[in-house]
């Protein structure tokens, strides 16, 4: 019984050492299952709902929960991050429509400090509300790996459309008079 | 005076004697302390941090987001921040995922422990089975000599002639 002890003990280590790898690897998180469900039409709730954010270059916080009842435009983004510069007119053009049917666009800074992203707010003429996610587990919920990203959230707080990529074309266009006159 | 007046004046000057060099030097020390805390330089500050985008450490990486994150720290720097100021700093712009090292606490903890876990877990086990290893091996050498089965004497008349032969 004796002579099993020790490889039952080394087997037994490494088995935990492989559950940890396991674990972390799992809590990593770059999941694409919101994509799939989203094509499929089986929309998601939106995580990180609750998750209060600061707000830039405010001492408040916001969630996705304050805005609820209204359809909302997440845009992830960052001031280094040229397709975001690219990108922003558009935003800024689309929530300027959107305003008049309860509905925003919610831009989230990533990986960037509060003073860069600041003057990019102010450079690009942005109204919409920006709040800063320090932790990136907001943007990390919705599966992001990088900038920018742009999810839309209808009236029942459900991910029902995004795009991994910078906006382009009249995506947004379409998808928003799509999703404004299914929730009317 | 009585006594206990004596006794109380003696404690007082007892506990100034002893109390005014320790405020002198905690004083002192506080004063070096702040005077020699060193002024940070962009390659001491980068060497403990990562580029959050590209995950690579920041001294190597190429990107705009790097780029982004040493002017913040050439920003801190120029504002007289110390190196500990700016790593708090660039942990509150772009969180714990800016740091080379994680934080000691909560799952990466695992990182500071798992490490030297093993390690110990490998000497416990050296120390378990090398003196039973050499007890074995010891054993193992003494065991031949005394289960050799003893030679036929045919078999031993041959092996002395064929020995004698060769002591001539």
């Amino acid at each position: 019984m004796r002579r099993f002890a020790i490889p039952a003990v080394a087997v037994s280590v490494a088995a935990g050492l492989l559950a940890l790898l396991a674990f972390g690897v799992a809590h990593q998180g770059t999941s694409s299952s919101i994509d799939a469900k989203v094509a499929r039409g089986d929309y998601p709730v939106a995580p990180g709902a609750h998750m209060q954010m600061p707000i830039l270059g405010s001492s408040g916080r916001e969630s996705l929960v304050d805005l609820r009842g209204k359809v909302v435009v997440i845009n992830v983004f960052a001031s280094w991050c040229g397709p975001c510069a690219t990108e922003a007119p558009i935003l800024e053009q689309e929530q300027r429509q959107l305003v008049k049917h309860d509905a925003t666009v919610l831009g989230v800074t990533y990986l960037d400090n509060s003073s860069d992203s600041e003057q990019f707010v102010h450079q690009h003429g942005i109204t919409y509300p920006v709040v800063r996610d320090v932790s990136g587990n907001f943007v990390r919920g919705f599966g992001a790996t990088g900038v920018p990203e742009t999810y839309v959230i209808n009236r029942q707080g459900q991910v029902v459309a995004l795009r991994r990529e910078q906006l382009a074309g009249n995506w947004l266009q379409q998808t928003m008079t799509r999703i404004l006159a299914q929730s009317a | 005076m009585t006594r206990i007046a004596r006794t109380a004046g003696a404690t007082a000057l007892l506990i100034a004697l002893v109390a005014t060099p320790l405020s002198l030097a905690t004083a002192t020390a506080t004063a070096t302390a702040t005077a020699a805390a060193p002024r940070a330089s962009l390659t001491d500050v980068e060497s403990d941090l990562m580029c959050t985008e590209c995950r690579e450490p920041l001294p190597v990486a190429q990107s705009p987001e790097a780029d982004a994150e040493r002017s913040y720290i050439r920003l801190l720097i120029a504002q007289g921040e110390t190196k500990s100021q700016i790593l708090k700093n660039m942990v509150a712009q772009y969180g714990t995922s800016v740091l080379g090292k994680p934080p000691a606490h909560g799952f990466n903890l695992t990182v500071y422990m798992i490490p030297p876990a093993i390690l110990a877990a490998g000497a416990a086990i050296l120390a378990f089975t090398l003196p039973r290893w050499r007890r074995r091996t010891r054993a193992a050498a003494r065991a031949p000599a005394a289960s050799v089965p003893a030679l036929d004497p045919a078999d031993a008349q041959r092996l002395e002639q064929e020995l004698s032969q060769f002591r001539g």
